[in-house]
């Protein structure tokens, strides 16, 4: 039967809600975008403008002449169109040029459609304007003449359409666009560079103190920017607490035990000797009991410290490449004294290649207690049969005792909690415990069974 | 054989170097370093029995200093402390076994043997009685020259009475030495033992001989 723990191992999660990096090269990023538009924008319309302007000018140029040789003569309006009036408008896109006169709001001549509002005298006006399919800038103007029979009003339209001024801002648009786009580029590199100078003493940090094994407490030592001081510092100064107090844990429980169990070897010893002196059958049974009520204490108090210990390193555990084969040799060969107490024989059988991952300390307490239940159980004169095998690797203890108790097996690794059948025999209840958290510690697991010509098998695997 | 017990604790090493007297043994006690030092410069032993916290330092430099000195002394280590946090780095560092405080005298001797065993060096005085030989580092049996092969227990049985030759064991005594407090055990188990070792004798002009309300001894036929 496969014994779970009922203890999940506690994870360290850590909520993320977005990263630095991304929110500031999207910043940095987005803002280069942005000013590489404006930039843009703002060139393509003063140069827009301008072009505008120049166009305005030669179109006002060509009215005023236009105008400056109309006459009224013999009661008549006589306009003879000046040359150079339309030869200045000429450009290298071919334009076409429209024009209109009208005399007191009567058209005369030129283009008839040629969009017509009145003008002040003296005055120029620009429009756009569409004429023909095609869009038009225009300027008007209008000049009063003097006649022997009155004022007549004279409005001259001169129109051009834009092919070149589009053509010209089509150039100055893709040179505005490429002074963006360098812009943007290199905005765009100076951002990732600003990030990264930013970013790389964090994650520098964060990699040296995530380097550190486990048990490395000492505070970080590097200069850091004058920002991430006040972290750094309440990093420090916690490590320094932590490892203030697991350094007083551990000697307090060093302390402890040492202070418990000298005392109580002290007892057991002469409890012992004076069993070999003493005679009487009462003295005797009471040697006895005192040195089973001191093995009793000892056991607990020993399986509590190593269970501390144990839940310690199994959160932190530290994990090199182990040979499972290496680790039950050297434990075969401590405990075949004991073994031979009882006349029990170890066997050990290893697959070789059985490598495990994992905390040796940890794993070689896990697979004692193992060895040391098959003892307890195991009848004299037999053999406990200890199994490496690979892939997945595990170890196996099997004993020819009488097994585990029906329908105790899913229980046996709750802590404190004994079979039925190990009265009179010396523990704490908290062998399986310590195996079961070691094997959940490894994501391994621990299985017990009884084998079908008797006795009882533990496995743990990996 | 000769023990050096290394404890600063009086009690405790009063109570241990006593109950190794019975067995025969003899100890000298140091409380110190310094005295354990300067007792292993001047004296052989047989076996080291080494405290961990003492008062002028750590036990595992007296465990450097030894080995630095190339002594071949076997050491083990009494250690009261979690056996998880101290046993890797103390067989690092050259202690050949250890054993927890509170510990079981039988427990204690048993690693004793095994320490013993692996390092027999030097040339060991064999017990000899008529016919039959022991070799107590070694744990061998021998009748006419012959080894025969004993079960560990058969193996401190005989090595009570061969120690001893003449003296008379009672069942309660043998019962006391053979089994550990944790076992409950009759005393009728000794005579299964005793039964055993008469027949691996069979062939020795040696045997245990009954003594009706006293015990056993070990006789010339």
């Amino acid at each position: 039967m496969r014994i779970e723990s009922g203890a999940e191992p506690p994870k360290t999660e850590v909520r993320v809600s977005g990263s630095l990096r991304t929110t500031l090269m999207i910043s940095l990023i987005g803002g280069a975008f942005v000013l590489a538009a404006v930039l843009f924008l703002i060139l393509r319309s003063y140069a827009a403008q301008i072009a505008q302007t120049a166009q305005d000018r030669i179109l006002s140029a060509s009215v005023t002449s236009i105008l400056d040789v109309a006459a009224i003569r013999n009661d008549a309006v006589t306009i003879e169109l000046p040359y150079a009036a339309f030869s200045i408008l000429s450009t290298q896109a071919d334009d076409r040029i429209f024009y209109a006169i009208y005399q007191d709001g009567a058209f005369l001549t030129g283009y008839e459609a040629l969009d017509y509002r009145p003008v002040r005298a003296g005055e120029l006006e620009h429009r756009s304007v569409r004429f023909d399919g095609a869009p038009l800038r225009v300027a008007a103007g209008a000049r009063r003449l003097v006649g022997a029979n009155g004022v007549a009003q004279i409005d001259v339209i001169v129109g051009q359409t834009q092919e070149h001024l589009a053509g010209v801002l089509g150039r100055i648009s893709r040179h505005a666009a490429l002074i963006g786009i360098g812009f943007f580029v290199t905005l765009t590199i100076i951002a990732t560079w600003i990030t990264s100078a930013t970013i790389t003493p964090l994650t520098r940090l964060a990699e040296s103190v995530q380097r550190r094994g486990p048990e490395d407490l000492r505070p970080v030592s590097g200069p850091v920017a004058s920002e991430m001081a006040p972290l750094v510092g309440s990093l420090n100064s916690f490590m320094h607490r932590l490892e203030q107090s697991l350094n007083q844990s551990e000697e307090f429980i060093a302390e402890a035990a040492h202070r418990v169990r000298t005392p109580l070897a002290t007892v057991r010893t002469y409890a012992e000797t004076t069993l070999q002196r003493v005679n009487r059958d009462e003295n005797r049974q009471a040697l006895r009991a005192m040195v089973r009520a001191i093995d009793e204490s000892a056991r607990a108090a020993g399986q509590m410290l190593d269970h501390a210990m144990i839940t310690f390193r199994a959160d932190h555990l530290c994990r090199t490449r182990l040979n499972l084969g290496d680790l039950a040799r050297e434990l075969v060969q401590s405990m075949r004294p004991v073994a031979e107490m009882k006349d029990v024989d170890l066997t050990l059988t290893v697959a070789e290649g059985s490598w495990v991952e994992g905390d040796a300390i940890l794993l070689q307490n896990a697979m004692r207690n193992l060895v040391e239940n098959a003892l307890k159980f195991a009848p004299m004169e037999t053999a406990i049969e200890i199994t490496v095998a690979e892939a997945p690797a595990s170890f196996t203890v099997c004993d020819s005792g009488p097994g585990f108790p029906d329908g105790e097996i899913g229980t046996l690794a709750k802590r404190f909690t004994r079979g039925s059948n190990s009265t009179g025999l010396i523990g704490s209840g908290l062998g399986l415990t310590i195996v079961l958290d070691v094997a959940t510690a490894h994501g391994g697991t621990l299985t017990l069974l009884n084998r079908p010509e008797g006795g009882a098998c533990a496995t743990l695997s990996f | 054989m000769k023990f050096l017990l290394v404890e600063d604790n009086h009690e405790l090493a009063n109570a241990v170097a006593s109950r190794l007297h019975i067995d025969g043994h003899v100890v000298d006690h140091a409380d110190r370093i310094e005295d354990a030092i300067s007792f292993s410069e001047t004296s052989d032993y047989d076996l080291v029995l080494l405290d961990i916290m003492l008062p002028d330092g750590d036990g595992r430099s007296f465990l450097a200093h030894h080995r630095a000195r190339r002594k071949d002394t076997p050491v083990i280590v009494l250690t009261a402390r979690s056996q998880v946090s101290d046993r890797i780095s103390l067989l690092d560092l050259g202690a050949d076994d250890y054993i927890t405080k509170p510990f079981d005298h039988a427990e204690l001797q048993a690693r004793c043997r095994a320490v013993l065993r692996r390092n027999q060096g030097s040339a060991r005085p064999i017990i000899a009685f008529g016919d039959v030989s022991y070799d107590p580092v070694a744990g061998q049996m021998r009748v006419c020259d012959a080894p025969v092969k004993l079960r560990n227990r058969e193996l401190r049985l005989f090595e009570l009475f061969i120690n001893a030759p003449n003296q008379i064991f009672s069942k309660q005594k043998l019962c006391d030495r053979l089994f550990s407090y944790d076992e409950e055990v009759s005393e009728n188990a000794i005579e299964v033992y005793i039964g055993r070792i008469r027949k691996h004798l069979e062939a020795s002009n040696v045997t245990i001989s009954t003594h009706r309300g006293l015990g056993y001894r070990l006789d010339l036929k």
